[in-house]
Parts: structure tokens; sequence; C-alpha cells
């Protein structure tokens, strides 16, 4: 067996694990609703697809890369060879993203089995049903070796999230968020598809080795630049780039495992593991690149802003993540696709960790409202994973975040986007700060009257965070003293962490200390701080998109189709119904009466045909 | 004689017949007024099966006046169950086919 | 080749059910489901092997059958499939299959009203198999006329309020009961078979070869002229059928009111067979017509896509928004078939097939869910998922499968006219065609939510999942969905032998 086919073959073995899982889980229905088993059935399938996994990224890793990374069957056939195939890439990014997928989703699978424990014993296996779709859905879409296998697994995953989002479908908050995703999301996906077909139109093939191939030699025909920037739209949905990022806050109604997992670490950034992977096509269109680092950075700054004013932990956290999400597309846009992938993989370990740990403290206090915690600063096992997290999304030395964010800095800075680089250090200060306003006030805040029916935490959901916490402080290390070499300028790193120092600081004098009151500092940016109470009005315009253009037009047609146009039609029947009445008093029904007609009827013809004939 | 004072008797019992069956209130009359119709085309087969010499004219008159008597038979039958039901034979009554 | 006429079989096999059910089965309704239920098997079963016995390397028509009827003009029992019918027969027998278990509850009549279907569905396999024109229309038209009376008499009457300058028309016609659904439908199909007719003669007159076969006919050469009017009349008289717009409305009405296996049966097939008689009469007779007139026929399509997605999202009775959903997606198939490109094609075809499954499906779970709550009202129900979570799970996938989520078979349908679009004459009918799956996802998603998700509604209680005989028509038609989503080249090999050589006969201007 070649080393090729062998890494294929293992790669299918981990896409294989989960989706065995599914199927059983979904056609198997006493497994299924019996939930032990069932939780078992799927973590066992993910612990081994991790295994295969690691197995696959430790022994491709030091390899030269392959000649042609990927194998590739027909899926659609045609006349002159298939008109679309499926496959497996394997190459550094498409391991590296297998290990990582494999474990968030183990990490949260098992979490998920104490942070749920009190769930009715049929739900749970539903979700260990979804959470074994998604594991398939999201390891099928990082091995996608052409772009139309992508689309497939982009939509499954944007599926598994409608339906974990909406796992507790009869609270009416959560259904409307789950629908919202999906339509958001669908909104920048009808781009991706109208952009992947446009591309199949010009070039013959959905297959990325392939295209890449005509990239390089120029053999690609058509508008490139409408066709990237169609594909780019597939991102800033599934990715929440503004203006399309509307939907990530509400997903924190599902729950918190899941936003964990797909809201945080995996899902979202599929996005920008597309605009990497497909990094030499972007890199012909300029133009679509340098739109990419402007909505980046912007996202990036919008994000941070809303997060500093949010009481809820779980939509801080989602506003950080599409934040972070900003930071990687600017990257990528600023032609550095390996440092803002850096900053995903790290980002998705430390996310995971931020979002399981705030699971720990709402499952504590049974509320999402930050001040209405506090008080847990004697449970240092609570607190220190959570803070380990916060340090390395705060970019604090040697936490992976520092240098993944200082890599990005350095490649905006490099790319000559002096605006959007500035909006992303404004943004690095703003994270450092709303991140430790969540900290001091969750954790070191003075506990509040009546809420201190502490609920032990279930040792499980401990384990996880702390393993988590440790493999972030191990990725740091790694990437302290394992010969990272910073390309940008040498005042970078302590900008960086002297803005991160800044932000705490502030946040410690704030919400500790009560040095300076917020309401003073919000006072000094009214404005944006009522923007960004509002969301700055982005859920109000797709709200009333929806309801007062949409939804109206639809009622329109409806209308004019019930009363218009088939309104037509029932004229012209009423009035044959009403010739008919008309008509009908011919008949007297008087049988001498029908006798004249026939006289009358055979006189004409006689003297017709005595006309004719003269 | 000629062909046409044959034919000119057929019409003008044919006309007699049709007139009946225009005029007449009584269903019954009006069953008459068919009959004379019929008679006048028997008549004319039988005028023109003597001038042509052809034997069909007569052995259609046979036929027409066979099914003359059973159209007569339905016809009067029809009248009587007319009468049972109605009460009347008056032909301006019987309206049921009116639209 | 096989020894037995498996076509024939296919295709009389209900009809013998039918003739059986009104001789043998007066008032023993278990004996009345157990016939039907088992000729439909034959012809499922049949359909099933004769679709894994057709030789894609030989292509063309196969399981060839000819017995002379009218030798002087040329009229022949004349029965064979080719990639495209071959598909079409084994969607027939799918929903026929899923259709007599669906109506196992129909209770009054259910003699009569089994054979009418049966009779319905050989008149259906007829049109797919036939290659004679005459025999295909009389077929033809056994199909279109038993819905008079299935509607009319086990039909279900909604409510239309009379509104707007046409009101007093409204009044009068009686819009909204099922009467005026089924002389709606019968009237309207019947005016377009009259085009049917004419343009059949005037091809055979045409020809002047004497035949009606289809081969004889294919094999000839019309005036272009000819071809542009006798396309055009093709395409009214089949396009009724396929529900193009503006002539669409006997569809939301007849499928509102038809009962469940009616409705399945006539959205899932015999709406297809309007858009098969398009593709293969009109293309594949008139190539010249065809290349001539794709513009109106992939305007229209446009239209009906965004404008039957539109008015889904309008309506508040269930029923109407799945009928509606038939006209938005039967502008894709039309859309497909007019780009005259190989994608395009296969495309068409393909939504064919997964649009018939789908909406068979919908038609299906409707009819169970107003069993069970006697409402069709989407406003009053909500919360249902917690009570009927097979039910939920069904809508769910076809509804997935609706908007074009890939992994269902709708999505490989959707990509493959989409990639017809951007390469046909007329790049601009993706626009169109794209928006129409996201008007789609807004009006699916909203319904799913609206009936099965949210707190359980007050105006409802005792509702129950489906059960028994249900089951097996909701698992079929779920399993198909899925397995010709995961693996599309089980439909595509065999169409894709049907409809490259009827491209290669257009001309591209």
């Amino acid at each position: 067996m070649t080393p090729q086919a062998g890494s294929a073959a293992l790669a299918l073995v981990v896409v294989g694990l989960p989706f065995a899982s599914f199927l059983l889980l979904a056609l198997v229905r006493p497994l299924r609703r019996a939930a032990p088993a069932a939780a078992a059935v799927s973590v066992a399938a993910i612990a081994g697809a991790l295994v295969a996994a690691v197995v696959a990224f430790t022994g491709a890793h030091p390899r030269a890369p392959l000649q042609s990374p990927s194998t590739t069957w027909s899926w659609i056939p045609a006349d002159g060879g298939p008109m679309a195939t499926v496959g497996v890439m394997v190459d550094e990014l498409s391991l590296t993203m297998l290990v990582l997928v494999t474990l968030i989703s183990f990490m949260v699978q098992v979490y998920s089995w104490a942070y749920l424990a009190d769930e009715p014993r049929p739900s749970l296996g539903r979700y260990y049903t979804y959470q074994s779709l998604f594991a398939f859905s999201m390891l099928g879409l990082v091995l996608s070796p052409t772009f139309i296998q992508m689309f497939v697994f982009w939509e499954l995953v944007g599926l598994c999230s409608y339906l974990l989002i909406g796992y507790w479908y009869d609270r009416p908050a959560a259904a409307r968020a789950a629908v919202k995703a999906f339509w958001i999301t669908k909104l920048g996906d009808l781009g991706f598809v109208a952009g992947i077909v446009m591309l199949w139109a010009s070039a013959g093939t959905f297959d990325f080795v392939e295209l890449f191939g005509l990239a390089t030699t120029g053999g690609l025909a058509g508008d490139l630049s409408l066709i990237m920037f169609l594909v780019y739209l597939g991102a800033v949905g599934k990715s929440a780039q503004f203006p399309l990022h509307v939907w990530l806050p509400d997903a924190m109604e599902g729950p918190t495992p899941v936003s964990a997992l797909i809201h945080a670490a995996t899902m979202v950034t599929a996005g920008v593991f597309m605009v990497t992977r497909a990094f030499p096509l972007f890199q012909l269109v300029p133009d679509v690149l340098v739109l990419m680092a402007w909505v980046g950075a912007f996202t990036a700054l919008l994000a941070a802003s809303m997060a500093c004013v949010e009481n809820d932990i779980k939509r801080v956290l989602a506003y950080s993540t599409i934040s972070q999400l900003g930071y990687m597309m600017a990257a990528a846009g600023a032609g550095e696709p390996s440092a803002g992938f850096a900053h995903l993989v790290a980002h998705g370990v430390f996310k995971a960790l931020l979002f399981l740990g705030a699971g720990i403290v709402i499952h504590v206090f049974h509320t999402n409202d930050v001040f209405r915690m506090g008080g847990l600063r004697g449970h240092p096992w609570i607190w220190l994973p959570f803070l380990v997290a916060t340090l390395a999304l705060a970019g604090v030395w040697p936490l992976p975040g520092f240098f993944t964010k200082e890599a990005i800095l350095a490649g905006v800075l490099e790319g000559h986007f002096r605006l959007p680089f500035l909006m992303l250090v404004v943004t690095a200060f703003l994270t450092a700060f709303y991140m430790f306003r969540v900290v001091f006030l969750a954790f070191f805040a003075h506990p509040h009257s009546g809420d201190h029916a502490h609920h032990a935490v279930p040792a499980l959901m401990d384990w996880v965070c702390r393993l988590l916490a440790a493999l972030t402080l191990v990725l740091g290390l790694r990437l302290a003293f394992g010969g990272h070499h910073a390309e940008g300028p040498a005042w970078l790193p302590a900008l960086s962490l002297g803005l991160a120092g800044a932000g705490i600081a502030l946040a410690w004098a704030m919400y500790q200390r009560g040095l300076v009151d917020p309401a003073r500092v919000a006072g000094w940016f009214r404005p944006i701080d009522w923007l960004a109470r509002r969301r700055y009005g982005l859920d109000g315009l797709f709200a009333a998109l929806y309801r007062w253009v949409l939804l109206a037009f639809a009622r329109l047609v409806g209308w004019v189709d019930r009363y218009l146009v088939d309104g037509v039609l029932n004229v012209l029947s009423a009035w044959t119904l009403r010739a008919g009445d008309r008509l009908r008093r011919l008949q007297t029904g008087l049988p001498q009466d029908y006798v004249y007609g026939v006289a009358l009827g055979a006189l004409v013809l006689f003297v017709l045909a005595q006309w004719r004939m003269r | 004689m000629p062909l046409s004072a044959y034919l000119a008797l057929a019409a003008a019992v044919f006309a007699i017949g049709l007139f009946g069956v225009l005029t007449r209130r009584n269903a019954v009359g009006i069953l008459l007024g068919i009959e004379l119709m019929l008679n006048a085309v028997n008549i004319n087969l039988v005028a023109f099966g003597r001038f042509h010499a052809d034997l069909g004219g007569m052995l259609f008159t046979l036929f027409t006046i066979a099914i003359t008597v059973a159209e007569v038979a339905v016809g009067l039958a029809i009248v009587i169950v007319i009468f049972r039901v109605r009460r009347t034979v008056e032909a301006d009554h019987l309206d049921l086919l009116h639209g | 080749m096989i020894p037995f006429p498996a076509l024939s079989i296919i295709t009389w096999s209900p009809f013998v059910g039918a003739v059986l059910i009104m001789f043998l089965a007066r008032h023993r309704p278990l004996a009345v489901r157990l016939i039907a239920l088992v000729t439909t098997a034959v012809s499922t079963v049949l359909s099933v092997f004769i679709f894994v016995e057709y030789n894609q390397e030989a292509a063309g028509f196969q399981f060839y059958e000819k017995v002379p009827l009218v030798p002087p003009l040329g009229i022949a029992y004349e029965v064979a499939v080719d990639g495209m019918s071959l598909l079409m027969v084994l969607l027939t027998s799918i929903i026929i299959f899923a259709g007599v278990f669906a109506s196992w509850t129909v209770a009054t009549r259910s003699q009569e009203f089994y054979a009418l279907l049966l009779a319905l569905v050989t008149g259906v396999y007829g049109v797919f198999v036939s290659l004679d024109l005459f025999v295909f229309f009389l077929f033809y038209e056994l199909a279109v006329l038993p819905m008079y009376l299935l509607i009319g008499i086990w039909g279900s009457s909604g409510e239309v309020r009379p509104r707007g300058i046409f009101a007093f028309a409204f009044r009068e016609t009686g819009v909204g009961t099922k009467e005026y659904a089924a002389m709606k439908l019968t009237l309207y199909l019947l005016f377009g078979s009259a085009f049917i007719l004419v343009g059949i003669f005037a091809l055979y007159v045409g020809a002047g070869a004497g035949s009606f076969s289809f081969l004889e006919l294919e094999a000839a050469t019309f005036d272009p002229r000819l071809q542009l009017w006798v396309f055009l009349a093709f395409y009214v008289g089949f396009g009724i059928l396929a529900g193009i717009w503006p002539l669409h409305t006997w569809s939301p009405d007849g499928h509102a009111s038809a009962p469940t296996a009616v409705s399945m049966l006539h959205a899932g097939v015999l709406m297809k067979l309007g858009a098969y008689g398009v593709v293969r009469l009109g293309m594949g007779l008139l190539p010249d017509g065809a290349v001539e007139l794709a513009w109106l026929v992939g305007g229209i399509a446009c239209v009906n896509v965004v404008y039957g997605a539109l008015s889904a999202m309008a309506q508040t009775d269930l029923k109407y928004v799945i009928a509606y959903s038939s006209v938005s997606h039967m502008g894709l198939v039309m859309l497909g078939a007019a780009t005259l490109t190989e994608a395009g094609l296969n495309g068409s075809v393909f939504q064919m097939f997964a649009h018939g499954v789908m909406t068979g499906l919908f038609f299906a779970l409707v009819g169970l869910v107003y069993e069970k709550a006697h409402s069709r009202e989407i406003g009053r129900m909500g919360g249902f998922g917690r009570s009927m979570p097979g039910i939920a799970t069904a809508f769910t996938v076809g509804g997935l499968s609706s908007l074009g989520l890939p992994a269902t078979a709708g999505f490989v349908a959707e990509i493959l006219t989409f990639m017809g679009a951007w390469r046909s004459a007329h790049p601009w009918w993706l626009v169109p065609a794209v928006a129409g799956t996201f008007l789609t996802a807004v009006y699916v998603l909203r319904v799913t939510k609206q009936i099965f998700w949210g707190p359980p509604s007050p105006h409802f209680d005792h509702l129950a999942d489906a059960r028994g005989p249900e089951w097996v028509a909701l698992v079929l038609l779920t399993g198909v969905i899925v397995l010709f989503g995961l693996v599309p080249a089980i439909a595509i090999a065999p169409v894709d032998t049907a409809t490259v050589p009827l491209l290669s006969r257009l001309v591209q201007p």
C-alpha cells in the first residue's frame, strides 16, 4: 500500500466511524431511545475517529507533500466522464482539521453526557444522533477534494447546526433561532452555490487540484472576480461575517456543549477553512481579498464592541467568536491564510474550553447573566481552566492566542492595510477588556444574595475542561519554544501584550475594584454604547426585511394569484355559466315548440339549398 | 296519372299532419298528426316504387307500417302513463323538459 | 432479454386489480386493499426488476413489445422504455405503492375509490411506456379522467373568501368546494389535451409515413414552421399538466381538494407526465421547435419557480402550501429541460423523480396530519413534534429535499439544473433558480417550525403518531429520497443514456 492510499484509507475510517454511528442511531430506534447506549455508540465512534486522525496526522506530517493529495470517485456520472466526484483530500490542512474536529467533538460529547444528564432519555438519544451526524459532516467537509463535496457537507453541517440549536424545539426562542440561523447562512450559501456552478461552467471541474492547476497556468475563463466574490459570500454566512453575523448570537439558544463545538470551534470556522483551502483561487482576485480583509477587520471590531455591553455570558462568547473569525478572515484577505488557519486551530481549542467552562458556571448558577454570578474565588478548579482560555484569547504570552494573533497582525500590516490593522489592534484591546469583564464578574465578584445554592460540578465536566486547559498550555508552550519566528516588526509583540494588559487592567479597575464607574465610561462613548446595545439595528433590519419586504411581497403575490390570475379564469367560467343560463330559456319544454324549430330549420335548409343550386 | 300527382297528394297529407302536430293541444291528436306524416311518406314510397318498378319501395312501406304500429302502441302507452301521473294530456302543460 | 412482457404486466396489472375489485370485493374492504396491494406490488417489483435489468451499454428503447391494433392507420400497441421513461415508471410504482398504504383508511365507497385509482395508474404507466402516439393519447386520457370522480366524490372542500374586483365570479363558480376543484382540474386538462391531440395529428400528417409510432416519427424531419407550431401546442397542452404559469391555478385547488392518495399521485406523477411529454414529444420529435422556443419555456419556468415559492409562502392552508411548492418545483423541472444542456436535462428528469417522491411524501404527511388533527390551518397548529415525532421527522426530510439540501434527492436535481442554467444560452436563469431555493427554505422551515416546533397548541389533544400501514409509506418515501440523494448515479446513469442522444439532435442556434 502506498503511503497515499494508506492515509486516504485512514481518512475514510475517520469520516466513516461517525457516519456508521449516525446510521446505527438513526435507524435502530430502541438503541436511540436508550440514552446510555446511544451515547456510548457515539462517543466510541468519535474516539475511534480521534485515534485514527492522530495516527494519520503523526504518520503523514513529517513527509514531503504528496504528489496528488486527493483520491476521488465518481458521484454524478455524465457522458464524458463524471460531472461531479467525491473523495478525500489528505494534506496538512485537512489532517490538522481532522485532529481538531475529532478532538473537540470527542471532548464535547463526553462533556454533554454530564451536562445533559437531566434530559429525557429519548431526547438525549436524538442529541447524540445529531452529534454523530455533525462529526461526520464536518469531517467530510474538511476532507473535501472538490467544491461540490465541500458544499454538500457545508450544508449538512448547517443542517446539524439548525437541528442542534433547535434541540429544545418546544422553546419558541430556540425554534426561532434555529430557523434564523438556517435562513441567514442559506443566504450566503446562495452565493456559494452560484459561485461554484459558475466556476464549473468555466473550468469544467469542481476538483481543487485541477482548479489550482488551471489557476497557476491561467486557464480559468470567465469573470473570476464575480465568481470568487460569490464563493466568498458562502464564507460570510457560515463564518458570521458582517452583515450576516446576526444568526450566531441567537444560536446560543442551543445547549452549551453544542455552542462550544459547532458555534465556536468547528462549524463557524468552515468559512475560514474554505478560504484557506481555495486560496490559490482567491489569490487571483485581489479585489475580493481586499474586501475580505476590510470586512474581516470591521466584523472583528463591531462584534467586540457588542461583546462589551452584553450581559449573557454565552452571547459574550458568541460575539468574541465572531470577532476572532473576523481576525482570521482579515488574515486571509491580507494574503496570510496560514496565519488565519493557525488562529483557527488555536481558537478552536481555547474557545471550546471557554464555552465548556461557561457551561460549568451556568450549571452552577442556573443563569446566563454574568451580573448574577460571582463568589467562586474559592473554587480554583472552576475558574482556572476558564482563566487559561481567557488569557489565551486575550493574547497573553505564552499562550497560543498571543502567537497566532501576532502573526495575523503582522500579516495585515505587511499587506499595507493601515485602517484594518488599526481596527484589529483596537479589537485586541477590547477583547482583553470584555473577556476579563466576564471573568471578574462571573468568578471573582462578590456573591449575590440568594444565589448561593451552588450545584456540585460533575467530575466529567471538570476533567474535560482541565484537559483542554492543559492542551492550550502545551500548544502555547510549543509555539513559544518550538522555533516560532515572528515576521512582523519588533514592536508588535510589545504592542499586543501592552494592549492585552491595558484591557485586563481596565476590566479589573471597573469590575473588580470599582475604581472606574462603567456608566461613566459608557457615557464617553454614548452613541456607540447606544448602538451596540441595540446590536447596531442589524437584527431589526433583517427582521424588518423578512416581515415587511419578503412576507409582504409574498402575500401580494399570493393575493394576485388567488384573486387576479385565478380571478380572470373564474370570470370566464362565471360568464360561461351566465351565458348558459340565458340560453337555456330557449328550451321551453313544449314538444310543439321543438317541432316548430325543426320545421323552420328544414325550411331554411331547403331555401338555402335552392339558392345555392341556382 | 303522373308521378307528380301522387307526390302532391303525399305533400298535402304531410302538410295536414304537420299542421296537426303543431296545433293540436291534445297528445292523442299530436300522435294522429304524426301518423298522417308517416303515411305521407308511405305514399311517396309506394309511388316511387311503382314508377321505378322497384319492389324496394313496397318493402319499405311494409316496414314503415310495422314500425308505425309499434310506435303508436308505445306512444299511446306513454300518453296513458302521463295521464295517470299528471291527470292531463294537454301538450301545453307537459313542459318538464324546459331548461 | 427477458422472456415475458414485463412492461405490459406493469401497465395492466393495476387495471386487472381494478376489475377484480369491482367484481369480487363488494363490501369487503380488506379484500379491496389486498387486491390493490398485490396488483401494485406486482408492478412495483417488476419496475425495480426492469430498472436493474435495463442494459445501459445498449441504451435506447428496451423491453420492446408490439401488437398492431389498426394496421391501415398505423396504430399499434407498441411499448418500450428508455432511460428516461424507466425512471418515470419506477417513480409511478413507488408513489402508487405508497399511496395504497396512505389511503388505507378511506372509509366511504373504498371499492370504487381503489378501482378508479388503479385504473388511473394504468393510464399513467401507459403514457410512460407507449411508443405509439395514438395509444399514448388514449392512456393520457385514461390517466386524466378518473381524477374528476376521485376529487368530486372523495375530496374535501376548503374555504376561499370572495374578494377583489372579481368577487362576483368567485361566488358564482363556488371557489373552494371540491366540485369546483374537480371541474376546474378536468376542464383545464382536457383543454390541454385538445392541443396535444392536434399536435399528434399534425405530426402524423406531416410525417406522411402513415404511422403513429414514435420511432418512425423520430426518423422523419419536419418543416421548421410546423415544428414551431406543434412544439407550442405540445408546450401548452402538456405544460398545463406540468403547471406552467399562468395556467397553473388548477393545481393548488385540485391538489388541496383531492384525497391523499390522489394528491400524491397527481402532484407526484401526473404533473411529471406533463413535463415528460414536453421533453419526450416536444424536444424529442421537434428539435428545431425546441431550440427556437427554449427562451419561452425557460422564461416561464423562472416565473414559476419564484412565483410559486412566493405564493406558497402566503398560504395559510397546509395543503395549499404543498400544492404551490409543486408549482415552484415544476418550474425547476421545466427550467432544466429548457437549458438544452446535458446537466440541465439530467437535472430536469432527476427533479421529476425527486420532486415526485418528495411531494408524494408531503401529501401523505399532510393527509396524516389532517386525519389526526382535523385541520389544515397552519396558524392553529403548533408543537406537533412532541406527539408525532415520526411524522415530524419525515416532514423535515421532505422539506429539506424540497429546499435542495445535500444528501437528499432534491439537491442533486437542483445543482444539475443550476449547472445547466449557467451553461445555457440564457445564463441569467441561474438567478431565479437560486433565489427559488432560498424562498423554498423560507416557507418550508417556517411551516415546519409553526407545525412541529414550539409549545404544543391548545387547540388539539390526543394526537397520535403514524401507525401500521402508514409507516410503510413514510419509510419507503423518505428512504428513496435519501438513497437517491446519496447515490444519484443509480438514476442518472440510465437517464444519461436517454438525454445525450436526445440533445445531440438539437442544433444550437
